[in-house]
Protein backbone atom coordinates (compact mmCIF):
# COMPACT_ATOMS: atom_id res chain seq x y z
CA UNK A 1 0.00 0.00 0.00
CA UNK A 2 2.93 2.28 -0.67
CA UNK A 3 0.75 3.83 -3.34
CA UNK A 4 -1.62 5.29 -0.79
CA UNK A 5 1.17 6.82 1.24
CA UNK A 6 2.52 8.52 -1.87
CA UNK A 7 -0.98 9.67 -2.86
CA UNK A 8 -1.36 11.21 0.58
CA UNK A 9 2.00 12.93 0.27
CA UNK A 10 1.13 14.29 -3.14
CA UNK A 11 -2.23 15.68 -2.02
CA UNK A 12 -0.74 17.27 1.08
CA UNK A 13 -0.10 20.70 -0.50
CA UNK A 14 -3.66 20.91 -1.84
CA UNK A 15 -4.99 19.82 1.56
CA UNK A 16 -2.94 22.51 3.26
CA UNK A 17 -4.26 25.09 0.87
CA UNK A 18 -7.82 23.96 1.46
CA UNK A 19 -7.32 24.22 5.19
CA UNK A 20 -5.95 27.72 4.80
CA UNK A 21 -8.93 28.71 2.70
CA UNK A 22 -11.37 27.38 5.28
CA UNK A 23 -9.65 29.24 8.09
CA UNK A 24 -9.60 32.47 6.07
CA UNK A 25 -13.25 32.05 5.18
CA UNK A 26 -14.22 31.44 8.80
CA UNK A 27 -12.24 34.45 9.98
CA UNK A 28 -13.54 36.75 7.26
CA UNK A 29 -17.18 35.95 7.84
CA UNK A 30 -16.75 36.42 11.62
CA UNK A 31 -14.95 39.72 11.28
CA UNK A 32 -17.24 41.11 8.60
CA UNK A 33 -20.27 39.61 10.27
CA UNK A 34 -22.04 38.89 6.96
CA UNK A 35 -25.61 37.68 7.38
CA UNK A 36 -25.74 33.90 7.57
CA UNK A 37 -28.03 33.52 4.57
CA UNK A 38 -25.45 35.08 2.26
CA UNK A 39 -22.28 33.20 3.04
CA UNK A 40 -22.30 31.08 6.16
CA UNK A 41 -18.92 30.38 7.78
CA UNK A 42 -17.55 26.79 7.58
CA UNK A 43 -18.40 26.13 11.24
CA UNK A 44 -22.09 26.81 10.59
CA UNK A 45 -22.03 24.62 7.46
CA UNK A 46 -20.49 21.84 9.49
CA UNK A 47 -23.24 22.13 12.09
CA UNK A 48 -25.87 22.01 9.35
CA UNK A 49 -24.21 18.93 7.93
CA UNK A 50 -24.29 17.13 11.29
CA UNK A 51 -27.83 18.21 12.09
CA UNK A 52 -29.11 17.33 8.62
CA UNK A 53 -27.16 14.10 8.30
CA UNK A 54 -30.10 11.64 8.50
CA UNK A 55 -32.07 13.59 5.91
CA UNK A 56 -29.01 14.18 3.73
CA UNK A 57 -28.30 10.47 3.78
CA UNK A 58 -31.74 9.67 2.37
CA UNK A 59 -31.34 12.22 -0.40
CA UNK A 60 -27.77 11.13 -1.15
CA UNK A 61 -29.01 7.61 -1.60
CA UNK A 62 -31.59 8.80 -4.14
CA UNK A 63 -28.99 10.79 -6.03
CA UNK A 64 -26.56 7.89 -6.00
CA UNK A 65 -29.08 5.45 -7.42
CA UNK A 66 -29.90 7.85 -10.24
CA UNK A 67 -26.21 8.46 -10.91
CA UNK A 68 -25.33 4.77 -10.69
CA UNK A 69 -28.16 3.57 -12.92
CA UNK A 70 -27.55 6.35 -15.46
CA UNK A 71 -23.85 5.68 -15.51
CA UNK A 72 -24.33 1.94 -16.03
CA UNK A 73 -26.71 2.62 -18.88
CA UNK A 74 -24.23 5.10 -20.33
CA UNK A 75 -21.48 2.46 -20.27
CA UNK A 76 -23.69 -0.01 -22.14
CA UNK A 77 -24.78 2.60 -24.70
CA UNK A 78 -21.24 3.91 -25.21
CA UNK A 79 -19.71 0.45 -25.60
CA UNK A 80 -22.37 -0.62 -28.08
CA UNK A 81 -22.02 2.58 -30.08
CA UNK A 82 -18.23 2.43 -30.08
CA UNK A 83 -18.11 -1.19 -31.21
CA UNK A 84 -20.66 -0.62 -33.97
CA UNK A 85 -19.02 2.57 -35.16
CA UNK A 86 -15.58 0.97 -35.12
CA UNK A 87 -16.85 -1.98 -37.11
CA UNK A 88 -18.57 -0.01 -39.88
CA UNK A 89 -16.77 3.08 -41.10
CA UNK A 90 -19.82 4.54 -42.88
CA UNK A 91 -21.83 4.38 -39.65
CA UNK A 92 -18.99 6.22 -37.96
CA UNK A 93 -19.13 8.99 -40.55
CA UNK A 94 -22.91 9.18 -40.20
CA UNK A 95 -23.14 9.10 -36.41
CA UNK A 96 -20.08 11.00 -35.23
CA UNK A 97 -21.45 14.48 -36.08
CA UNK A 98 -24.73 13.56 -34.38
CA UNK A 99 -22.86 12.56 -31.25
CA UNK A 100 -21.13 15.91 -31.11
CA UNK A 101 -24.38 17.76 -31.76
CA UNK A 102 -26.00 15.84 -28.91
CA UNK A 103 -23.38 17.38 -26.63
CA UNK A 104 -23.84 20.95 -27.82
CA UNK A 105 -27.47 21.05 -26.74
CA UNK A 106 -27.41 22.50 -23.20
CA UNK A 107 -28.52 19.84 -20.76
CA UNK A 108 -30.39 22.52 -18.79
CA UNK A 109 -32.61 23.03 -21.81
CA UNK A 110 -33.03 19.36 -22.48
CA UNK A 111 -33.71 18.20 -18.93
CA UNK A 112 -37.23 19.70 -18.64
CA UNK A 113 -38.11 17.88 -21.85
CA UNK A 114 -36.95 14.60 -20.38
CA UNK A 115 -38.96 15.41 -17.28
CA UNK A 116 -42.13 15.78 -19.36
CA UNK A 117 -41.25 12.59 -21.21
CA UNK A 118 -40.37 10.40 -18.23
CA UNK A 119 -42.08 12.07 -15.27
CA UNK A 120 -40.83 13.14 -11.87
CA UNK A 121 -39.54 9.71 -10.89
CA UNK A 122 -36.14 8.06 -11.21
CA UNK A 123 -36.39 7.46 -14.97
CA UNK A 124 -35.98 11.09 -16.00
CA UNK A 125 -32.90 11.44 -13.76
CA UNK A 126 -31.39 8.32 -15.27
CA UNK A 127 -32.02 9.79 -18.72
CA UNK A 128 -30.20 13.03 -17.86
CA UNK A 129 -27.25 11.16 -16.35
CA UNK A 130 -26.98 8.80 -19.31
CA UNK A 131 -27.06 11.72 -21.69
CA UNK A 132 -24.18 13.55 -20.02
CA UNK A 133 -22.13 10.44 -19.29
CA UNK A 134 -22.18 8.43 -22.49
CA UNK A 135 -20.24 10.99 -24.53
CA UNK A 136 -16.86 10.97 -22.73
CA UNK A 137 -17.13 7.20 -22.53
CA UNK A 138 -18.01 6.73 -26.20
CA UNK A 139 -15.28 9.06 -27.46
CA UNK A 140 -12.62 7.36 -25.36
CA UNK A 141 -13.79 3.88 -26.30
CA UNK A 142 -13.74 4.78 -29.99
CA UNK A 143 -10.20 6.12 -29.64
CA UNK A 144 -9.25 2.90 -27.89
CA UNK A 145 -10.78 0.65 -30.54
CA UNK A 146 -9.02 2.64 -33.27
CA UNK A 147 -5.71 1.88 -31.56
CA UNK A 148 -6.19 -1.88 -31.55
CA UNK A 149 -3.33 -3.58 -33.38
CA UNK A 150 -4.72 -5.28 -36.51
CA UNK A 151 -1.75 -7.69 -36.42
CA UNK A 152 -2.91 -8.97 -33.05
CA UNK A 153 -6.30 -9.69 -34.56
CA UNK A 154 -4.61 -11.43 -37.52
CA UNK A 155 -2.65 -13.62 -35.17
CA UNK A 156 -5.80 -14.85 -33.47
CA UNK A 157 -7.53 -15.37 -36.80
CA UNK A 158 -4.70 -17.69 -37.82
CA UNK A 159 -5.29 -19.60 -34.59
CA UNK A 160 -8.91 -19.92 -35.77
CA UNK A 161 -10.20 -18.09 -32.69
CA UNK A 162 -13.87 -17.19 -32.60
CA UNK A 163 -14.89 -13.51 -32.97
CA UNK A 164 -15.97 -13.56 -29.33
CA UNK A 165 -12.57 -14.81 -28.23
CA UNK A 166 -10.83 -12.22 -30.40
CA UNK A 167 -12.88 -9.47 -28.77
CA UNK A 168 -12.19 -10.80 -25.30
CA UNK A 169 -8.45 -11.27 -25.77
CA UNK A 170 -7.56 -8.28 -27.95
CA UNK A 171 -10.12 -5.48 -28.12
CA UNK A 172 -11.36 -5.60 -24.55
CA UNK A 173 -7.98 -5.42 -22.79
CA UNK A 174 -6.61 -2.84 -25.24
CA UNK A 175 -9.49 -0.45 -24.62
CA UNK A 176 -9.40 -0.75 -20.82
CA UNK A 177 -7.09 2.26 -20.24
CA UNK A 178 -9.27 4.35 -22.56
CA UNK A 179 -12.40 3.10 -20.85
CA UNK A 180 -11.14 4.16 -17.44
CA UNK A 181 -10.07 7.59 -18.72
CA UNK A 182 -13.61 8.10 -19.93
CA UNK A 183 -15.09 6.63 -16.78
CA UNK A 184 -13.18 9.06 -14.55
CA UNK A 185 -14.83 11.95 -16.35
CA UNK A 186 -18.18 10.19 -16.51
CA UNK A 187 -18.45 9.44 -12.78
CA UNK A 188 -18.03 13.09 -11.87
CA UNK A 189 -20.54 14.06 -14.55
CA UNK A 190 -22.96 11.45 -13.26
CA UNK A 191 -23.42 13.05 -9.83
CA UNK A 192 -23.71 16.48 -11.39
CA UNK A 193 -26.21 15.19 -13.96
CA UNK A 194 -28.35 13.57 -11.28
CA UNK A 195 -28.38 16.76 -9.20
CA UNK A 196 -29.37 18.87 -12.22
CA UNK A 197 -32.14 16.42 -13.02
CA UNK A 198 -33.43 16.58 -9.46
CA UNK A 199 -33.11 20.34 -9.37
CA UNK A 200 -35.60 20.61 -12.19
CA UNK A 201 -38.13 18.37 -10.54
CA UNK A 202 -38.04 15.26 -8.41
CA UNK A 203 -39.34 13.81 -5.19
CA UNK A 204 -36.00 13.01 -3.62
CA UNK A 205 -32.30 13.61 -4.11
CA UNK A 206 -29.65 16.16 -3.20
CA UNK A 207 -30.97 18.50 -5.91
CA UNK A 208 -34.36 18.51 -4.23
CA UNK A 209 -32.73 19.08 -0.86
CA UNK A 210 -30.83 22.05 -2.28
CA UNK A 211 -33.95 23.66 -3.70
CA UNK A 212 -35.81 23.25 -0.44
CA UNK A 213 -32.90 24.75 1.50
CA UNK A 214 -32.76 27.71 -0.85
CA UNK A 215 -36.47 28.38 -0.70
CA UNK A 216 -36.33 28.54 3.07
CA UNK A 217 -33.13 30.63 3.05
CA UNK A 218 -31.19 27.89 4.81
CA UNK A 219 -27.98 28.73 3.04
CA UNK A 220 -25.99 26.64 5.51
CA UNK A 221 -27.98 23.53 4.54
CA UNK A 222 -27.46 24.35 0.87
CA UNK A 223 -23.71 24.47 1.42
CA UNK A 224 -23.86 21.25 3.42
CA UNK A 225 -25.50 19.58 0.42
CA UNK A 226 -22.84 20.99 -1.89
CA UNK A 227 -20.22 19.58 0.44
CA UNK A 228 -21.87 16.18 0.21
CA UNK A 229 -21.88 16.37 -3.60
CA UNK A 230 -18.17 17.20 -3.61
CA UNK A 231 -17.29 14.40 -1.22
CA UNK A 232 -19.40 11.84 -3.06
CA UNK A 233 -17.83 12.83 -6.40
CA UNK A 234 -14.32 12.63 -4.99
CA UNK A 235 -14.98 9.22 -3.48
CA UNK A 236 -16.43 7.92 -6.76
CA UNK A 237 -13.44 9.29 -8.64
CA UNK A 238 -11.01 7.57 -6.28
CA UNK A 239 -13.00 4.33 -6.54
CA UNK A 240 -12.67 4.51 -10.31
CA UNK A 241 -8.91 4.91 -10.03
CA UNK A 242 -8.84 1.96 -7.69
CA UNK A 243 -10.90 -0.12 -10.13
CA UNK A 244 -8.51 0.78 -12.96
CA UNK A 245 -5.60 -0.26 -10.79
CA UNK A 246 -7.26 -3.56 -9.98
CA UNK A 247 -8.41 -4.26 -13.54
CA UNK A 248 -5.01 -3.83 -15.18
CA UNK A 249 -2.46 -5.77 -13.13
CA UNK A 250 -0.01 -5.81 -16.07
CA UNK A 251 0.40 -2.05 -15.77
CA UNK A 252 1.85 -2.19 -12.31
CA UNK A 253 4.37 -5.02 -12.50
CA UNK A 254 7.83 -4.11 -11.37
CA UNK A 255 10.42 -3.93 -14.09
CA UNK A 256 13.52 -3.95 -11.92
CA UNK A 257 13.63 -7.74 -11.97
CA UNK A 258 14.01 -7.86 -15.73
CA UNK A 259 15.55 -11.15 -16.68
CA UNK A 260 18.65 -11.67 -18.72
CA UNK A 261 19.54 -14.72 -20.75
CA UNK B 1 -1.64 -28.44 -59.47
CA UNK B 2 -0.33 -28.83 -55.97
CA UNK B 3 2.38 -31.39 -55.51
CA UNK B 4 1.31 -33.97 -52.97
CA UNK B 5 4.33 -33.51 -50.70
CA UNK B 6 4.37 -29.71 -50.65
CA UNK B 7 3.44 -28.10 -47.36
CA UNK B 8 3.19 -24.72 -49.01
CA UNK B 9 3.07 -23.79 -52.65
CA UNK B 10 2.81 -20.32 -54.12
CA UNK B 11 2.19 -19.97 -57.86
CA UNK B 12 2.78 -16.65 -59.60
CA UNK B 13 1.60 -14.54 -56.70
CA UNK B 14 1.43 -10.83 -57.45
CA UNK B 15 0.06 -8.08 -55.33
CA UNK B 16 -0.17 -4.31 -55.20
CA UNK B 17 -0.96 -2.06 -52.26
CA UNK B 18 -3.38 0.74 -52.95
CA UNK B 19 -3.09 3.69 -50.63
CA UNK B 20 -5.13 6.72 -51.63
CA UNK B 21 -4.50 6.96 -55.35
CA UNK B 22 -1.01 5.47 -55.11
CA UNK B 23 -0.33 2.02 -56.50
CA UNK B 24 2.57 0.22 -54.87
CA UNK B 25 3.44 -3.05 -56.62
CA UNK B 26 4.93 -5.26 -53.92
CA UNK B 27 5.14 -8.81 -55.26
CA UNK B 28 5.68 -9.75 -58.87
CA UNK B 29 4.86 -13.33 -59.90
CA UNK B 30 6.44 -14.98 -56.91
CA UNK B 31 6.47 -18.76 -56.91
CA UNK B 32 7.91 -20.84 -54.13
CA UNK B 33 7.57 -24.14 -52.43
CA UNK B 34 8.16 -25.56 -48.99
CA UNK B 35 8.38 -29.36 -48.93
CA UNK B 36 7.54 -31.67 -46.05
CA UNK B 37 10.05 -31.21 -43.23
CA UNK B 38 11.96 -28.62 -45.19
CA UNK B 39 13.48 -25.42 -43.79
CA UNK B 40 13.19 -22.73 -46.44
CA UNK B 41 14.35 -19.14 -46.06
CA UNK B 42 13.05 -16.13 -47.88
CA UNK B 43 15.96 -13.72 -48.03
CA UNK B 44 15.68 -10.15 -49.18
CA UNK B 45 16.21 -6.50 -48.42
CA UNK B 46 13.79 -4.68 -46.19
CA UNK B 47 10.73 -3.40 -48.02
CA UNK B 48 10.86 -6.17 -50.65
CA UNK B 49 7.49 -7.59 -49.62
CA UNK B 50 8.55 -10.51 -47.43
CA UNK B 51 6.06 -9.83 -44.65
CA UNK B 52 3.38 -9.29 -47.26
CA UNK B 53 4.17 -12.67 -48.75
CA UNK B 54 3.85 -14.40 -45.37
CA UNK B 55 0.49 -12.75 -44.78
CA UNK B 56 -0.68 -13.97 -48.16
CA UNK B 57 0.56 -17.48 -47.38
CA UNK B 58 -1.37 -17.40 -44.09
CA UNK B 59 -4.54 -16.38 -45.90
CA UNK B 60 -4.64 -13.01 -44.12
CA UNK B 61 -4.25 -11.05 -47.33
CA UNK B 62 -5.69 -11.77 -50.74
CA UNK B 63 -3.22 -11.38 -53.62
CA UNK B 64 -4.23 -9.74 -56.89
CA UNK B 65 -3.14 -12.79 -58.82
CA UNK B 66 -1.75 -16.25 -58.23
CA UNK B 67 -2.69 -19.31 -56.22
CA UNK B 68 -1.69 -20.59 -52.80
CA UNK B 69 -1.83 -24.18 -51.66
CA UNK B 70 -1.42 -25.27 -48.05
CA UNK B 71 -1.05 -29.01 -47.48
CA UNK B 72 -2.39 -29.49 -50.98
CA UNK B 73 -5.58 -27.49 -50.43
CA UNK B 74 -6.08 -24.09 -52.00
CA UNK B 75 -6.13 -21.16 -49.58
CA UNK B 76 -8.97 -18.84 -50.38
CA UNK B 77 -9.86 -15.68 -48.60
CA UNK B 78 -9.86 -16.83 -45.00
CA UNK B 79 -7.13 -17.17 -42.41
CA UNK B 80 -5.49 -20.56 -42.63
CA UNK B 81 -4.42 -22.52 -39.59
CA UNK B 82 -0.63 -22.19 -39.75
CA UNK B 83 2.09 -21.43 -37.25
CA UNK B 84 2.31 -17.79 -38.21
CA UNK B 85 4.66 -15.62 -36.18
CA UNK B 86 4.43 -11.94 -37.10
CA UNK B 87 7.44 -9.64 -37.28
CA UNK B 88 6.93 -8.07 -33.83
CA UNK B 89 6.73 -10.77 -31.17
CA UNK B 90 3.12 -9.68 -30.49
CA UNK B 91 2.89 -11.18 -27.07
CA UNK B 92 -0.13 -9.58 -25.49
CA UNK B 93 1.11 -7.22 -22.74
CA UNK B 94 -2.02 -7.90 -20.68
CA UNK B 95 -1.43 -11.63 -20.54
CA UNK B 96 1.20 -13.52 -18.60
CA UNK B 97 3.65 -15.79 -20.37
CA UNK B 98 1.47 -18.78 -19.54
CA UNK B 99 -1.71 -17.09 -20.76
CA UNK B 100 -0.01 -15.98 -23.97
CA UNK B 101 1.22 -19.48 -24.64
CA UNK B 102 -2.21 -20.94 -23.96
CA UNK B 103 -3.95 -18.81 -26.61
CA UNK B 104 -3.65 -21.24 -29.55
CA UNK B 105 -4.89 -24.10 -27.40
CA UNK B 106 -7.87 -22.13 -26.09
CA UNK B 107 -8.65 -21.00 -29.64
CA UNK B 108 -8.67 -24.65 -30.67
CA UNK B 109 -11.25 -25.38 -27.99
CA UNK B 110 -9.06 -26.82 -25.22
CA UNK B 111 -10.10 -26.31 -21.60
CA UNK B 112 -8.22 -23.82 -19.40
CA UNK B 113 -6.67 -26.54 -17.28
CA UNK B 114 -5.54 -28.65 -20.19
CA UNK B 115 -4.06 -25.58 -21.92
CA UNK B 116 -2.18 -24.62 -18.77
CA UNK B 117 -0.63 -28.01 -18.29
CA UNK B 118 0.38 -28.33 -21.94
CA UNK B 119 2.10 -24.94 -21.91
CA UNK B 120 3.77 -25.72 -18.59
CA UNK B 121 5.17 -28.94 -20.04
CA UNK B 122 6.86 -26.99 -22.82
CA UNK B 123 8.31 -24.20 -20.69
CA UNK B 124 11.57 -26.01 -19.89
CA UNK B 125 12.06 -26.88 -23.56
CA UNK B 126 11.92 -23.17 -24.38
CA UNK B 127 14.06 -22.17 -21.43
CA UNK B 128 11.20 -20.35 -19.78
CA UNK B 129 10.65 -22.44 -16.68
CA UNK B 130 9.74 -20.33 -13.67
CA UNK B 131 8.61 -17.37 -15.73
CA UNK B 132 5.03 -18.49 -16.42
CA UNK B 133 3.59 -15.71 -14.24
CA UNK B 134 5.64 -12.93 -15.84
CA UNK B 135 4.18 -10.31 -18.12
CA UNK B 136 5.96 -9.82 -21.47
CA UNK B 137 7.46 -6.47 -20.54
CA UNK B 138 9.23 -8.15 -17.62
CA UNK B 139 11.05 -10.48 -20.01
CA UNK B 140 14.18 -9.87 -22.04
CA UNK B 141 14.07 -9.69 -25.84
CA UNK B 142 15.41 -13.23 -26.26
CA UNK B 143 12.90 -14.65 -23.82
CA UNK B 144 10.06 -12.88 -25.57
CA UNK B 145 11.05 -14.38 -28.90
CA UNK B 146 11.23 -17.84 -27.35
CA UNK B 147 7.82 -17.32 -25.77
CA UNK B 148 6.41 -16.23 -29.12
CA UNK B 149 7.92 -19.33 -30.71
CA UNK B 150 6.39 -21.51 -28.02
CA UNK B 151 3.02 -20.00 -28.84
CA UNK B 152 3.63 -20.57 -32.55
CA UNK B 153 4.60 -24.20 -32.06
CA UNK B 154 1.30 -24.76 -30.22
CA UNK B 155 -0.70 -23.83 -33.30
CA UNK B 156 -1.60 -27.26 -34.58
CA UNK B 157 -0.10 -27.22 -38.07
CA UNK B 158 2.74 -28.85 -39.94
CA UNK B 159 3.94 -25.49 -41.23
CA UNK B 160 5.49 -22.51 -39.50
CA UNK B 161 5.78 -19.08 -41.08
CA UNK B 162 8.35 -17.08 -39.13
CA UNK B 163 8.82 -13.39 -39.93
CA UNK B 164 12.31 -12.22 -38.97
CA UNK B 165 12.01 -13.68 -35.47
CA UNK B 166 15.57 -12.77 -34.47
CA UNK B 167 16.03 -9.47 -36.32
CA UNK B 168 15.60 -7.27 -33.25
CA UNK B 169 18.09 -9.16 -31.07
CA UNK B 170 21.75 -8.46 -30.42
CA UNK B 171 24.20 -10.59 -32.41
CA UNK B 172 25.13 -12.93 -29.57
CA UNK B 173 21.58 -13.70 -28.48
CA UNK B 174 20.68 -14.08 -32.09
CA UNK B 175 23.29 -16.74 -32.80
CA UNK B 176 22.35 -18.61 -29.66
CA UNK B 177 18.69 -18.62 -30.66
CA UNK B 178 19.48 -19.80 -34.22
CA UNK B 179 21.17 -22.88 -32.83
CA UNK B 180 18.41 -23.36 -30.34
CA UNK B 181 15.76 -23.10 -33.09
CA UNK B 182 17.38 -25.95 -35.01
CA UNK B 183 17.21 -28.05 -31.86
CA UNK B 184 13.55 -27.20 -31.35
CA UNK B 185 12.75 -28.12 -34.93
CA UNK B 186 14.41 -31.49 -34.73
CA UNK B 187 12.05 -32.14 -31.83
CA UNK B 188 8.81 -30.76 -33.28
CA UNK B 189 9.34 -31.73 -36.94
CA UNK B 190 7.80 -28.78 -38.70
CA UNK B 191 8.24 -27.40 -42.18
CA UNK B 192 9.37 -23.79 -42.01
CA UNK B 193 9.26 -20.73 -44.19
CA UNK B 194 11.66 -18.35 -42.51
CA UNK B 195 11.90 -14.69 -43.46
CA UNK B 196 15.20 -12.92 -42.91
CA UNK B 197 17.39 -10.19 -44.33
CA UNK B 198 20.57 -11.81 -43.05
CA UNK B 199 22.49 -13.94 -45.56
CA UNK B 200 24.39 -15.80 -42.80
CA UNK B 201 21.21 -16.63 -40.96
CA UNK B 202 19.54 -17.92 -44.12
CA UNK B 203 22.46 -20.21 -45.04
CA UNK B 204 23.04 -21.46 -41.53
CA UNK B 205 19.43 -22.48 -40.95
CA UNK B 206 18.08 -23.54 -44.31
CA UNK B 207 17.77 -26.45 -46.66
CA UNK B 208 16.88 -24.01 -49.40
CA UNK B 209 17.04 -20.24 -49.81
CA UNK B 210 14.94 -18.01 -52.03
CA UNK B 211 16.36 -14.60 -52.72
CA UNK B 212 13.79 -11.91 -53.34
CA UNK B 213 14.63 -8.64 -55.09
CA UNK B 214 13.92 -5.07 -54.10
CA UNK B 215 10.33 -3.91 -54.54
CA UNK B 216 8.45 -5.14 -56.48
CA UNK B 217 9.72 -8.43 -55.02
CA UNK B 218 10.69 -11.06 -57.56
CA UNK B 219 12.45 -14.33 -56.84
CA UNK B 220 15.90 -13.78 -58.31
CA UNK B 221 17.61 -16.89 -57.03
CA UNK B 222 16.90 -20.26 -55.54
CA UNK B 223 19.73 -22.05 -53.80
CA UNK B 224 19.89 -25.45 -52.16
CA UNK B 225 22.12 -25.48 -49.12
CA UNK B 226 23.96 -28.74 -48.89
CA UNK B 227 25.58 -28.56 -45.51
CA UNK B 228 25.35 -31.60 -43.26
CA UNK B 229 22.98 -31.61 -40.29
CA UNK B 230 23.09 -31.29 -37.37
CA UNK B 231 24.95 -28.06 -38.01
CA UNK B 232 27.24 -26.59 -35.45
CA UNK B 233 28.17 -22.96 -35.28
CA UNK B 234 31.58 -23.66 -36.85
CA UNK B 235 29.94 -24.42 -40.17
CA UNK B 236 29.98 -20.69 -40.93
CA UNK B 237 33.73 -20.93 -41.59
CA UNK B 238 33.42 -23.88 -43.98
CA UNK B 239 34.50 -23.13 -47.56
CA UNK B 240 31.14 -24.24 -48.88
CA UNK B 241 29.36 -21.81 -46.57
CA UNK B 242 31.57 -19.02 -47.93
CA UNK B 243 30.79 -20.05 -51.48
CA UNK B 244 27.04 -19.89 -50.84
CA UNK B 245 27.48 -16.52 -49.23
CA UNK B 246 29.38 -15.16 -52.21
CA UNK B 247 26.76 -16.47 -54.57
CA UNK B 248 23.91 -14.82 -52.67
CA UNK B 249 25.78 -11.55 -52.27
CA UNK B 250 26.41 -11.57 -55.98
CA UNK B 251 22.77 -11.88 -56.86
CA UNK B 252 21.95 -9.14 -54.38
CA UNK B 253 24.26 -6.74 -56.26
CA UNK B 254 22.94 -7.73 -59.65
CA UNK B 255 19.34 -6.80 -59.02
N1 LIG C 1 -0.81 -2.26 -45.46
C1 LIG C 1 0.02 -1.65 -46.32
N2 LIG C 1 -0.44 -0.66 -47.13
C2 LIG C 1 0.38 -0.05 -47.99
N3 LIG C 1 1.65 -0.35 -48.16
C3 LIG C 1 2.19 -1.32 -47.39
C4 LIG C 1 1.39 -2.02 -46.43
N4 LIG C 1 2.18 -2.94 -45.81
C5 LIG C 1 3.40 -2.81 -46.36
N5 LIG C 1 3.41 -1.85 -47.30
C6 LIG C 1 4.57 -1.48 -48.15
O1 LIG C 1 4.87 -2.58 -48.96
C7 LIG C 1 6.26 -2.76 -49.04
C8 LIG C 1 6.64 -4.15 -48.59
O2 LIG C 1 6.37 -4.26 -47.21
P1 LIG C 1 6.73 -5.58 -46.39
O3 LIG C 1 5.98 -6.72 -46.95
O4 LIG C 1 6.51 -5.27 -44.96
O5 LIG C 1 8.29 -5.74 -46.69
P2 LIG C 1 9.42 -6.49 -45.87
O6 LIG C 1 8.76 -7.38 -44.88
O7 LIG C 1 10.21 -7.24 -46.89
O8 LIG C 1 10.26 -5.46 -45.20
C9 LIG C 1 6.90 -1.67 -48.21
O9 LIG C 1 7.32 -0.64 -49.09
C10 LIG C 1 5.81 -1.21 -47.33
O10 LIG C 1 5.94 0.16 -47.04
MG1 LIG D 1 8.91 -7.42 -42.89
Amino acid sequence: MKKWASTARRSLPSLNFLLLLIVAWEAASRIAGTPLYRLPPPSTIWQALIAGAPLLLIHTRATLSAAGAGLSLAVIVALTLAVIMDRWAWLNRALYPLLIISQTVPIIALAPLLLILFGLGLTSKIAVVTLVCFFPLAVNLMDGLAQVDPEAVDLLRVMQASPAMIFRSVQLPSILPYFFSGLKIAVTYSVMGAVIGEWLGARAGLGVFMIRSMRSFKTDSLFAAILVVVIVSLVLFKLTELAAWAAMPWNRVKLNNQQEE
Amino acid sequence: MAEPNARLLLEDVSTTYLSDSLRLPVLDKVSLRVGEGEFVSLLGPSGSGKSTLLKIAAGLLKPDAGRIFLNGAEVSGRAAKVGYMPQQDLLFPWKTLLQNGALPLLAAGAGKKEARSRVSELLPVFGLEGFEGYYPRQLSGGMRQRAALLRTVLIESGLMLLDEPFAALDALTREKLQEWLLGILSRFKRSVLFVTHSIDEAIYLSDRVYMISDRPGKIVQELSIELPRPRSRTVVTAPRFMAYKELLMGSLDLH
